[in-house]
């Protein structure tokens, strides 16, 4: 029975820490499409029709319609309308390459709107029985500098094209000609980023479950038609690419790469993970922060509960409760004092127990100080399962490691510790990593405003402003 | 003869004691002249009101003469200390504006001379302090700089230069409300602020001056009068304060007019 009890209490603790890192609900999908936004929920579509929905953007279930089957949709929203891009496929793999890639128009994509209803499919690109070339895995991309509307496609069977759109009708351009951009990828798609055009393609093996090695790669271009190239300068119509993502320790093969601006420098992705060892080996839906580091987009990590230090980038300071400094009583070892033979002594450091009789009963103001590792600096994040969650992540209460007292916000825009968690939504917080890596850390009870330093030692709350390092913070895990 | 000339001696000596007793009255003295130390950091004010400079730093102060202190090392300032030593008549309805030349007696910790003999203060010697009765002014000044050096204050007056608290105050004029706005303060070592006698801010711990290292909460000015008093308290080393307001974004406010009076 005890060793039953184990087992139960181990797979409780296992998925604790798989819904902190995993969409969920049934987040079953291969090949997502880009998500939408719509009505207030989150859309995204899958191979073989159909798709998933969210209210929050972390609890995913089945129910969105895409008619049509065949393989690797995407979406994109252009004026009132949604646009969606799926292929007919001609076998895959070891059938053949004779493929169709076809657009259809909603109004809407929620199945319970007055207003849903698909046009007819029109096919765009389509690719012959042996091609070097095999027209599925559509991806979707306007140029924002031009408004002209494109759509790559290809496989791992020979080169990935381009071709253009108009944007009114989802129609192929008449006259123009598909240019070759890449090769050997799938589910390829394009994004705009200061100045630079990124074509993000899936290398690796496809649908192997828990032994795909599918992955994420990038290469880049001044010119919306290429050439792209990757960081060692390699074109990727000769194979180049810079790892975005790939395996993480539980989930393989990440592919299908969307690009979702959440805010002025919070962006996120979607993906698929073939296989997630948590959860049967399903192929699931992923979402993760995009990191843009010296130009490139980097996968970021899905935050994780634990304990940290919480350092603002304003001035490197600690998040840390208004109490009495405690000096810890070991004595001063100058150094021209000290006998060199004198045997070494390993001190611990400051423990709770040694400083909360000290600090004041109820509400303690926050603050910010100087990081010295002592009990009023140590901050536990605990994932609260049943507060719902959003793009990406779910609500963490921050507390004093070891204690009830819990960070909060308060009406007038400013942030306490509360002496007890009450899961009220001031003290249920949203973590999101920014696209420099830093973090912005917003309370639920008041989007949009997030914990801010507002000088060097003080915090409070203020409009996320992701220009400003007052709004940005580092968890150094501890 | 020598007896009335004693007593006209006497009586002229009289005469110009009073007269220079209702000159002082009329004028005191101004403290740049009798204390040229103090020229690189302060000037005496002249006009009626002043304006926050272009950082929005506040320079115009009435100083009171520090008071003395006595403390090894700033690491003491932990917030209860700071709360007993330095929130003491400042709060509402405990607090009248002083003039410029105004006195305050008060019972005052002083250290007792240090043993030297080693070049330095013993190791693990606590020094002894004993209490004394004084009476300290207050100055009204101007300060150069966008920060108020405490410690050329102390030393350029020659009443003080470690273990100090020195208590400030000015007065700004709102001509309209302003709305949102936070005090931002930076000091060293270790202070309190309030305005109108409302705690705005403490400052607790060994403490660099550092622009805008802490911030009240947002609160409103409302058109019209008010006071800012502050204290810095400070152990070794050098000890000065900048003070400003600032708005939502970070930036200086600088509608207000800052008096002495």
């Amino acid at each position: 029975m005890k060793t039953i009890a184990k087992i139960f209490t181990a797979a409780s603790f296992a998925l604790i820490s798989v819904s902190a890192l995993a969409q969920e609900g049934q987040p079953w999908i291969h090949d997502p499409s880009t998500i939408m936004e719509c009505d207030g929920k989150y859309y995204t579509f899958g191979t073989g029709g159909g798709g998933l929905i969210s209210e929050d953007g972390w609890n995913w279930f089945g129910g969105a319609v895409r008619p049509g089957g065949g393989a690797a949709p995407d979406a994109i929203k252009i004026g009132d309308r949604y646009l969606i891009a799926y292929s007919a496929t001609g076998g895959g793999l070891g059938g053949g390459h004779a493929g169709r890639v076809l657009t259809m128009w909603n109004k809407t994509l929620d199945p319970n709107s007055p207003d849903f209803g698909y046009t007819e499919a029109i096919e765009v690109a389509h690719s012959e029985i042996d091609e070097d070339c095999d027209a599925i895995d559509a991806g979707l991309f306007m140029d924002p500098n031009t408004g002209r509307l494109y759509c790559t496609y290809g496989t791992y069977f020979g080169f990935i094209r381009m071709v253009e759109l108009d944007p009114k009708t989802g129609a192929k351009v008449e006259g123009t000609v598909d240019p070759n951009i890449a090769i050997d990828c799938e589910a390829t798609t394009m994004i705009y980023r200061d100045g630079w055009y990124y074509l993000l393609g899936t290398h690796g093996t496809c649908c192997d479950g828990v032994n795909s090695t599918y992955n994420i790669v990038v290469g880049r271009s001044k010119n919306v038609t290429g050439p792209f190239l990757d960081n060692m300068g390699r074109d990727m119509v000769a194979g180049g690419g810079k790892m975005v993502i790939d395996g993480d320790d539980r989930q393989f093969g990440a592919g299908h790469f969307g690009r979702y601006i959440e805010d002025e420098g919070i962006e996120k992705m979607s993906f698929h993970w073939e296989a997630d060892l948590d959860r049967s080996a399903r192929s699931v839906l992923a979402i993760r922060p995009i990191l843009w580091v010296n130009g490139w987009p980097v996968g970021g990590e899905a935050f994780k509960a634990g304990t940290y230090e919480i350092s603002s980038v304003r001035r490197g300071y600690a998040l840390e409760l208004a109490v009495d400094f405690v000096r810890q009583n070991i004595a001063r070892r100058g150094g021209w004092r000290m006998d060199p033979d004198e045997p070494i002594v390993v001190h611990p450091n400051q423990t709770l127990e040694e400083v909360i009789g000290t600090w004041p009963e109820g509400e303690i103001p926050a603050r910010i100080g100087d990081w010295m590792n002592r009990p009023h600096q140590r901050w536990t994040l605990t994932v609260v399962p049943e507060a719902g969650g959003y793009l990406g992540g779910q609500y963490y209460k921050i507390q004093i490691e070891g204690t009830d007292k819990t960070l909060a916000a308060t009406e007038d825009l400013d942030v306490t510790v509360a002496p007890a968690y009450d899961g009220s939504d001031a003290q249920l917080w949203r973590i999101e990593q920014a696209i420099d890596g830093t973090y912005r850390i917003m309370p639920k009870s008041t989007p949009g405003y997030v914990l801010s330093s507002v000088a060097d030692s003080t915090p409070s709350l203020t409009k996320w402003d992701f220009n400003s390092d007052n709004c940005k913070w580092n968890f150094i895990a501890k | 003869m020598k007896h009335l000339f004693r007593t006209l001696i006497l009586a002229a000596a009289l005469v110009a004691a009073a007269s220079f007793t209702a000159d002082a009255k009329k004028k005191k003295a101004d403290l740049v002249e009798t204390y040229p130390a103090l020229a690189p950091y302060f000037s005496t004010p002249v006009e009626e009101a002043v304006q926050p400079d272009e950082l929005g730093f506040i320079r115009r102060w009435l100083l009171l003469e520090p008071i003395s202190k006595p403390n090894r090392g700033n690491t003491v300032f932990v917030d209860s200390y700071i709360r007993k030593n330095l929130d003491t008549g400042w709060n509402k309805g405990e607090f009248t504006l002083p003039k410029d030349g105004d006195k305050e007696t008060m019972m005052v910790e002083y250290q007792k001379p240090v043993d030297m003999t080693a070049g330095r203060p013993m190791w693990g010697v606590e020094p002894e302090t004993e209490m004394k009765k004084v009476k300290l002014t207050w100055h009204a000044l101007d300060s150069k700089l966008f920060n108020v050096k405490l410690y050329r204050y102390a030393v350029g007056t020659e009443t003080g230069r470690y273990g100090l608290i020195c208590r400030v105050v000015t007065v700004i004029d709102c001509p309209e409300d302003i709305e949102n706005v936070r005090l931002a303060v930076g000091s060293n070592s270790a202070s309190m602020w309030w305005i109108d006698g409302e705690e705005a801010l403490i400052m607790s711990g060994d403490r660099r001056m550092v622009m805008d290292d802490a911030a009240s909460k947002r609160i409103t000015l409302k058109k019209g009068r008010h006071i800012l008093t502050g204290a810095v308290i400070n152990g070794p080393g050098m000890s000065d304060f900048c003070v400003r307001f600032i708005d939502e974004n970070g930036n200086p406010v600088h509608n207000y007019n800052i008096l002495n009076k």
